[in-house]
Formats: C-alpha cells, structure tokens, sequence
C-alpha cells in the first residue's frame, strides 16, 4: 500500500527557504506572518485545523527529516509533554514572548529604545546578526523582524530537538499554534452546540 | 474446530489528541479523519489494522485494539 504524495509534501522546502532568507535580509522574517495568520484564518472562518493537517511546512519539515529521512530516534514523548497544563502553559509563555516582542517594537518606533541588530535565541541568548539588518524600513518594522525571526528560529530549534529524539512530529503535540487553533475549533463546536 | 479470526484495528483517545494530522498523512486506506478540528476519528469500515498511525502519533494515542 503506497501512500499517496501531495504537493504539499514538499512545503518543508519553505522552511529552509525562510531561515535562509532571514540570514540574508531581516525583512524576509515578516514573511513568518504567514504561518501565524493562515492557521488562525483556517480555525476562525473554516473551523478546521487543515494547515497544521496538510499545508504547515515545519510539520512537513518534521516528517521529512524525522521520518522519511529517519533522523528521528523515535522515543516515546512522556506524557506531560501532551497534557493540556503543559500545552496550554506554552501556548501562554509563547504568546507573552510574541507580546515582548511587539513591546520591544513598540519601544523603538517611540525612539526610547535604538535598533538592536541581534537574533535572540531561547529568550536569552543573543547573536549578532547586523549583516542582515537593512535600512530600506523604518528601524521598527526592522526591530519587529529581528525579533520574529528569534522567535521562529528559537521555536524551530525545539522543534527540531524534539523530533530528533522523539516522534517526527513531537513538536505538534505542543506548538502554540497547534494548541491555540484547536481551542478554536473546539469552542467553535461548543456553541454551534 | 472452530477457527478465530483475530484482526487489529486502531483506536484513538479524543481526550488526548491534538488533531495534528500526522495519521492522515501516513493512513494508506484514508481510514483517519480530524473531528471539526478537534480530534482524530477512525473509520473502522476502513482501517485494516497496519499500525502506521500508532506508529507516527507524536502523542503515542493510537492504540491497536484486537477485535475477534
């Protein structure tokens, strides 16, 4: 029994695409937007989570390396790992380093703070990253880009160590997104009752 | 002698699915459907008890139940 291939297979290519062009130019970061907004569009107005089933090119990402390339050792994911404090727990911590990030933003558009041309990794490891900076926009919407891109790069490192170790897409079991647009989903069941 | 047909099939815990989709994607016989976004559901018509979604859950919550 063959499995069927879909184009969508192959989005894990945008994923390399999009932290390579973030290496080049921040701006290329903003275009992290999408996989921000698409799924909430999916969950809000269609009631379904088809990005995260088909078209979410970190999942296609994970089951590319993890498991067509079997880079994935395939351990089983403790439990607290899936349980509901855990995910909901990251989805918060998530979304309050996304708030720092609009802050920070914030901050740099009322010219308190300057430009900080740095790639910031598991929220407290700072890179230079100035090769990438650009001065085509204002330092805000720049800021705002630096700060995307730490956050995508930094999730996408834990991603990747998850499905190292674990099941291809372990990282599914507890990405923000996944968590936030199920809640949708299932609120939206709840009242159509 | 009576002879019994032992057959597997997958069983899944809505409870704790997140509805990732990852046993859509591996289901050779389409047998796996997302619940309205909210969890995975089997088509037991479908389901010929091949264990690839048991395998690729990244939750661990396909289990192969034995039916006689």
């Amino acid at each position: 029994m063959k499995i069927q291939q879909h184009w969508y297979h192959n989005l894990w290519l945008w994923s390399i695409l999009y932290f390579s062009l973030g290496f080049v130019n921040i701006l290329f970061a903003l275009l992290g937007l999408i996989s921000f907004c698409l799924p909430l569009l999916f969950a809000i107005f269609g009631g379904n989570k088809l990005f995260c089933n088909r078209y979410c090119d970190r999942g296609q990402f994970l089951r590319f390396f993890g498991s067509k390339l079997g880079l994935s050792r395939r351990h089983d994911i403790p439990d607290w790992m899936h349980s509901n404090i855990f995910r909901y727990g990251f989805m918060i911590f998530f979304f309050a380093m996304f708030g720092g990030i609009l802050y920070t933003t914030w901050l740099v558009y009322m010219e308190i703070n300057s430009l900080s041309e740095v790639v910031t990794l598991f929220w407290c490891l700072e890179f230079p990253w100035s090769w990438a900076g650009t001065t085509a926009v204002s330092p805000a919407v720049a800021q705002f880009a630096f700060g995307l891109y730490s956050l995508m790069l930094t999730s996408e490192l834990i991603a990747l160590a998850a499905m190292l170790y674990y099941r291809p897409r372990a990282w599914c079991t507890f990405c923000p997104m996944g968590t936030l647009t199920q809640m949708i989903c299932k609120r939206k069941i709840a009242t159509k009752g | 002698m009576t002879v019994s047909v032992k057959r597997r099939r997958a069983k899944i815990l809505p409870q704790q699915c997140v509805a990732c989709g990852t046993c859509l994607d591996v289901c050779p016989r389409g047998a796996l459907s997302i619940f309205h976004g909210s969890f995975a559901q089997v088509d037991i018509t479908r389901c010929v008890g091949c264990g690839l979604c048991a395998r690729e859950c990244p939750a661990g919550i396909i289990k192969l139940e034995v039916i006689e």
